[in-house]
């Protein structure tokens, strides 16, 4: 096992280095540079005379000069070394700042949404599974179809507006206006609580969607198993052995796309952010990219594809507990 | 582990079935599966079940423990009857195939093992963990208990090192061993009928032997009756003390061991036995297919299901009617024209 | 033994028996491609998703005939203006020919905006191939017919936008943008796909190494984040033209990895069948073998993928452009009509202006029931669970 985590490690490694050269190439690939940008931002119609050489010497302060690789070097080295992610000039300050609290408003999120999708498609799968063709089953059916037809953004409005018009909240962000400067508490918390259900209903709904297909799937062939008929066989109560067996199975597959519903999550979280005015990165991301603030724009690609990279290394620790077949056959 | 209790005498009846029908539905519509099957067992005899694959062995098998699905319909009227332990007799039909009652039955009296002892273990539990299910779902004991029960039920198969084959995963055994502990799993709560559907196809010719072996053994210390069932009448010779031959979903032919193989009647049956190969025979002669295949149970030949492959086929009759039992012994019943007067 | 089976060896069986029906002799005889189309024929509802899917086709090719104006019209006198029904009946009674009312548009006193108001004294009625804006015909010649207009003024199926643009018309001419950015990114994620997954299946060993890895470093990166990424990198004096096809290229970079992977693995299990090795040892070329013996033996798998994917790629491109970074004004998808839908307060003014997303809901919807549907005739000889 410790040899299995170990390789499973050394690989999460690798893939953030790869990870992190793409990202680079992504912060690069837009024409111009940071000078040429945040000598716009901070001079255009100002009256300013910018010349060649004001920028030449920007850019040499930056080291923006400097050929890509050295470049490269620098950003990652800052990143390992420091944890500095680069300067904002969209904000005059550094990308760190801007990202600050976001962060964990991006965890709580993402926490908030998987634990509903287990919870949700879990039970339900295996039951639907179980009693197949019941209104259940159907229903997930339905069900399913809608969570991956509804674009996420019109199901965040659709639900904003009930809970605006229903539940009376207040409209969007995280926050209700008068918790939005205090210190944390225990009020404040219950007051996130409530401002977390809807992204969370709403990035939850398709991939409990998908689970759901995946668990049913699942358990509809390990029920045909000739290991289940043997533990009938055996005299095994029928509720035992469905929970034993099959169900018990069927949560490898749950374990085994973590990595893969994180992704998901990941993907349509800036959408639901912008509609749903979540002071989280995902918002912050369209922001920088259509300003072009390209370091909290690679801050933020970095951060997420290193949550689903670090997030995947436990769902392979997860399934390699579930599944002894895995670990002993070196996987 | 207590051996048979004494006032269960070998030879005394344990299962009657009668007239046993099973049908499935399916999207084609209802297909026969078994049709009239009769069988009688005697504690602590073997009786071989022999057919092709789809004449409704494992069925009819299945049918005895509520193992079918749930597209499977037993027809009104077909009887299971079977002796407990303690001296009672059920109607196992009577049973639904998730009841308290049958689930005694399953693995207290009547125990099952597969063709595959790879699928009949889930991968990812140790072997230990699944003999020692079958041990609490029978008796109520601790889990140390248990397991001291499920090493020895290990040693006793004649699995080396069971304390340590205990710990480890199916996966990690080879295929004879598995099947071993299958059986260990089988037998942990001693019963008084042991299903094995096709236990040695699987395995390697050595192996198969070392298995069947096994089962003797077993058979003579735990007193066990066995219900064999395979397509192979080699194996059959070795084993069984009773044959039942069938085709198509019901019994042709059904005898002693001696009467199959020296004193065949049934056609089915005589090509059967011109099918094997066999060491030393002198005479030249090439092993015999049987023409034709088995037909589709949709398309069930009318009179006797046979006609369209036997050579001593007669128009107008065996196509026409369904033949009779006929009785060549006391304990050799044949079904076909040839025999009846 | 369980139903299923039976019932399989049944197939197989029946085909021996003397008394073969005629359907029995088709069924044997009909080529792959001839099973599928029978078996799908029987699923109903891809069948409909399919009727639906050519017809939202048709309906973005045909865009400039069908809608009564071009994408840029702007009546003045009608700013957001909710859909105007089309009538038989009104108060001055029945009238055979379909008609709509006429606005007049007042100045509030008191907010001293403009706003209109329906007028059910003045009847429109409805023309068939009107003159209207000019445009030119699938690009083929120059003309100013629309299937239907009214003789004066304007007439809103699906009300207008801030701007008074008419709604159906500019849904008509986003559907062919969407739907064709989502073919043509398919198409291109297929192409790469096939290269790549045929290559690494092919090939095996350390090629297939690399670009295994290589694909599930693409894959850690959260796609819509990576589209965003890609599509910032426009730069800002594209024309329409280019943004629109610098969109299908993102989106079939993006796409690929899903299908190379299904690709690689068909090949690399089918890589070492007989029949494969016997080509390769008759001197067949590795894209000879590729093309001739292993893709035919799994088109129907391909062709199922393409189709599921095919929604993502539509949703991911509503996606880009709904947050101002993929397609822009004055260009016309579902995304960038839907921009105009991003705030709560929309919902309450103008909900008309979520009529695009119905559509988006609907492809989506036909697309994943069509895929489903293919799914289930792509193997012909599978018996349908009982």
């Amino acid at each position: 096992m410790a040899k299995f985590m170990l390789q499973r490690f050394i690989g999460m490694m690798v893939t953030m280095l790869f990870v992190s050269i793409l990202v680079f190439i992504i912060m690069e690939l837009p024409p111009g540079d940071y000078a040429d940008r945040y000598v716009f931002r901070k001079y255009a119609g100002s009256g300013m005379q910018i010349t060649e050489s004001d920028l030449r010497n920007i850019r040499h302060e930056l080291g923006l000069d400097k050929p890509a690789y050295v470049r490269y070097s620098k950003w990652i080295y800052g990143i390992v070394t420091r944890f500095d992610f680069g300067p904002s000039f969209a904000f005059e300050t550094s990308a760190n700042v801007v990202i600050g609290q976001r962060i964990w408003l991006t965890m709580a999120i993402l926490f908030s949404t998987l634990i509903l999708t287990y919870t949700i498609s879990i039970p339900i799968g295996i039951y639907a599974a179980v009693r197949r063709h019941s209104i259940v089953d159907y229903s997930l059916t339905v069900f399913s179809y809608l969570g991956l037809a509804l674009p996420n953004f019109l199901l965040a409005l659709i639900m904003l507006y009930i809970s605006v018009n229903v539940f009376g909240a207040s409209v969007g962000g995280l926050f209700s206006p008068e918790f939005e400067e205090a210190s944390w508490s225990f009020a404040k918390f219950v007051d996130l609580l409530k401002h977390l259900i809807v992204p969370a209903v709403v990035l939850a709904w398709s991939a409990t969607a998908l689970q759901l297909q995946t668990i049913r799937a699942t358990m509809l062939d390990e029920l045909n198993k000739l290991s289940v008929t043997a533990a009938r066989a055996r005299g095994v109560s029928e509720w035992k052995l469905l929970l034993k067996y099959p169900a018990r199975l069927a949560l490898n597959p749950v374990a085994g796309s973590i990595g893969f519903d994180i992704n998901r999550i990941f993907s349509e979280l800036p959408i639901i952010a912008l509609v749903l005015g979540l002071p989280e990165l995902g918002e912050l991301l369209i922001r920088s990219f259509i300003d072009l603030d390209m370091f909290v724009a690679g801050a933020i690609l970095l951060m997420l594809t290193f949550l689903v990279v670090v997030l995947n290394f436990v769902s392979d620790i997860l399934l390699a507990i579930l599944d002894p077949r895995i670990k002993l056959q070196g996987g | 582990m207590e051996t048979a209790e004494n006032y269960l005498v070998k030879g005394d009846p344990l299962l009657e079935i009668k007239d046993l029908k099973v049908s499935f539905k399916t999207d084609e519509g209802i297909i026969p599966a078994v049709d009239g099957v009769n069988i009688s067992l005697k504690r602590g005899h073997t009786l071989g079940l022999v057919g092709e694959s789809g004449s409704g062995k494992s069925v009819s098998t299945w049918a005895v423990l509520q193992l079918l699905p749930k597209s499977a319909i037993i027809h009104k009227g077909s009887s299971i009857k079977f002796h407990c332990k303690d001296g009672e007799s059920v109607e196992l039909t009577d049973f639904k195939s998730k009841s308290r009652e049958i689930r005694n039955i399953r693995g207290g009296e009547i125990s099952l093992i597969f063709q595959e002892p790879m699928s009949s273990f889930s991968p990812v539990y140790t072997v230990g963990n699944q003999i020692m299910e079958a041990v609490r779902a029978h008796r109520d004991v601790s889990k140390e208990e248990a397991e001291g029960i499920a090493i020895d039920m290990l040693s006793r198969v004649g699995i080396p090192n069971p304390k340590r084959r205990f710990k480890q995963y199916p996966f990690e055994l080879s295929g004879g061993m598995r099947q071993r502990a299958m059986i260990s799993v089988a037998l942990s709560s001693n019963p008084s009928l042991l299903i094995a559907d096709e236990p040695t196809t699987a395995l390697d010719v050595t192996i198969q032997a070392q298995v069947l072996n096994l089962m003797k053994e077993l058979q003579e210390e735990l007193g066990m009756a066995i219900i064999f069932i395979t397509h192979n009448l080699g194996v059959i010779a070795q084993i069984a003390d009773e044959i039942a031959v069938m085709y198509l979903g019901g019994i042709v032919e059904q005898g002693t061991r001696h009467d199959i193989f020296h004193n065949p009647k049934h056609p089915y049956t005589m090509n059967l036995l011109r099918a094997i190969p066999r060491l030393g025979k002198t005479d030249g002669g090439r092993l015999v297919a049987i023409e034709g295949q088995i037909p589709s149970p949709m398309e069930r030949p009318s009179g006797c299901c046979f006609h369209t492959r036997c050579s001593e086929y007669m128009p107008d009759r065996c196509n026409v009617n369904i033949p009779q039992i006929t009785q060549i012994s006391p304990e050799h019943t044949v079904r076909c024209f040839l025999y009846e007067s | 033994m369980s139903a299923s089976s039976i019932s399989t060896e049944n197939m197989s069986t029946s085909a021996v028996t003397a008394k073969e029906s005629e359907e029995a002799l088709r069924y044997y005889s009909a080529t792959q491609w001839q099973l599928i189309w029978w078996r799908f024929r029987h699923h109903k509802a891809a069948l409909f998703a399919g009727t639906v899917l050519v017809v939202m086709g048709l309906c973005g090719l045909f865009a400039s005939f069908l809608s009564p104006y071009s994408a840029v019209n702007r009546d003045k006198n009608y700013l957001l203006g909710p859909p105007q029904m089309i009538q038989f009946w009104d108060q001055k009674g029945f009238s055979l020919r379909p008609f709509t009312h006429g606005v007049t548009t007042k100045r509030n006193p008191t907010t001293l905006r403009r706003e209109a108001k329906v007028d059910p004294d003045v009847r429109r009625y409805i023309e068939f191939f009107a003159h209207g804006d000019s445009y030119r015909f699938l690009g083929l010649f120059k003309t100013d017919i629309h299937l239907f207009g009214v003789e004066e003024g304007y007439l809103h199926l699906f009300g207008t936008d801030d701007l008074g643009r008419d709604l159906f018309s500019r849904t008509l001419f986003g559907t062919g943008t969407s739907m064709s950015i989502g073919i043509i990114g398919v198409v291109i994620a297929f192409i790469l796909a096939l290269f790549i997954g045929g290559v690494a299946g092919y090939a095996g060993g350390w090629i297939d190494y690399t670009i295994q890895r290589f694909t599930e470093i693409i894959r850690v990166i959260p796609v819509i984040p990576l589209y965003m990424g890609l599509a910032a990198a426009f730069p800002k004096e594209w024309t329409t033209m280019q943004v629109y096809f610098a969109m299908t290229l993102i989106l079939g970079l993006v796409g690929w990895p899903t299908l190379a992977r299904r690709i690689r693995g068909q090949i690399l299990s089918l890589r070492d069948e007989d029949y494969v090795v016997a080509a390769r040892v008759a001197g067949a070329g590795a894209p000879r073998i590729i093309g001739r013996h292993l893709l035919p033996a799994f088109t129907s798998y391909i062709i199922v993928d393409l189709v599921i994917s095919f929604p993502y790629m539509v949703l991911s491109e509503t996606a880009l452009s709904f947050i101002g970074l993929g397609l822009r004004p004055p260009a016309v998808s579902w995304g960038v009509l839907l921009q105009a839908a991003q705030s709560i307060r929309t919902i309450q003014h103008a909900p008309w202006l979520f009529i695009p997303a119905i559509f988006v809901v609907v492809a989506v919807l036909a697309f994943t029931v069509l895929g489903d549907g293919v799914r289930d005739a792509a193997d012909p000889y599978s018996v349908s669970e009982g």
